[in-house]
């Protein structure tokens, strides 16, 4: 396995967890449950 | 049976994958979005959470959303689920994961002329400004009085937003359709755009403007899943090159930026010198042969 593969993966997950602890995922959350205006081109 | 050879079964993938970020069909004919937990997660793919059928959340518009916001700024998490995806798959997600990509090579299959992009080389460029200017600079730093910046992507130029979005939403929907103005028809005239584009060019959305295409596409080398070209059995002629719609010089750089991992090159070449790394198949025939 590629050594710069592993290192990026890992990475990816402490960023993930550091961003869990932030509680960024809920401003995710918050997003995607209501309709988005910008998306749906109302503005 | 020769088509679906052609394209490994891949379609079969891209099926899944779509239905599975989008499970929740009968939204559609209801006009509202499913409003669970899993929204707090990002799929893969380009699929735009304002999808009735969406059962996740984008990750470039969940990545606008956060930087956007004032207690934010950055995001460790919508990043870290994008390196996590990119050092195991790569561009892969493109070529087997993404809805939106899948749209595009349907298109591409209709009966009519196909032009080659490889002179447009330099438009593939583009993707990458889009995903520093739209998705992360503007959103950061043009804020309004709250301190909120706006999804510029997700505005101004994502045709998946209006596509899974905006047109069903506002066919179900009245109050919705009530509230269209100059931004929807902006938006509906991109996509007709990327429609039309499609299906005379191989992914132009994908090639030249996709924000998380360019993401992964830095990630392409270093992902786990890669494409090796065995030297002693290429001679190269070019077969693969020729096969690829990502305009890749596979025998040259098999793990190009550009390249999706779709396999048409490993399925062209007449001496069998590409394989994908790690070759589940050997490992496979490996483990039966024991
Ligand atoms: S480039 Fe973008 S739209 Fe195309 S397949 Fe990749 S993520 Fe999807
Ligand atoms: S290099 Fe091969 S796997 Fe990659 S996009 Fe081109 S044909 Fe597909």
């Amino acid at each position: 396995m590629k050594r710069s593969s592993v290192l990026l993966l890992l990475a990816g997950a402490v960023l993930i967890a550091a961003g869990v602890l932030r509680e960024e995922h809920v401003t995710v959350l918050h997003k995607g449950v209501n309709l988005c205006l910008e998306c749906v081109g109302i503005g | 049976m020769a088509r679906e050879k052609r394209s490994g079964g891949r379609w079969k993938i891209q099926l899944l994958a779509t239905l599975a970020c989008n499970p929740f069909l009968s939204n559609f004919f209801k006009g509202k979005l499913y409003r669970g937990p899993l929204k707090g997660v990002c799929v893969p793919g380009l699929n735009c959470y304002s999808c009735p059928a969406a059962a996740a959340s984008c990750p470039i518009g969940s990545l606008q959303a956060v930087v956007g916001a004032p207690q934010y700024q950055v995001s460790y998490y919508v990043v870290g689920i994008l390196i996590f995806l990119g050092a195991l798959l790569g561009r892969g997600i493109c070529g087997f994961l993404c809805p939106f990509g899948w749209f595009q090579e349907l298109l591409h299959k209709l009966p009519t002329r196909k032009y080659s992009t490889r002179r447009l080389h330099g438009l593939t460029y583009l993707k990458y400004g889009v995903l520093v200017v739209f998705v992360i600079l503007l959103p950061m730093t043009v804020v309004n009085e709250v301190g909120l910046g706006d999804p510029f992507f997700c505005k101004y130029l994502c045709p998946a937003g209006i596509l899974e979005g905006g047109l069903p939403l506002s066919l179900a929907n009245e109050s919705i359709r009530a509230s269209l103005g100059t931004l929807f028809t902006w938006k509906s005239c991109l996509l007709v755009g990327v429609v039309v584009l499609a299906v005379f060019f191989y992914r132009p959305f994908c090639k030249w403007l996709c924000p998380l295409g360019a993401f992964y596409a830095l990630f392409n080398k270093h992902a786990l899943c890669r494409l090796s070209v065995d030297q002693d059995r290429c001679t190269a002629c070019g077969a693969c090159s020729r096969a690829c719609g990502m305009d890749v010089d596979v025998f040259r750089s098999p793990n190009h930026t550009e390249c999706i991992r779709c396999g048409d090159c490993i399925r062209a070449c007449p001496h069998q010198a590409i394989r994908r790394t790690p070759d589940l198949r050997a490992t496979h025939k490996k483990e039966l042969s024991r």
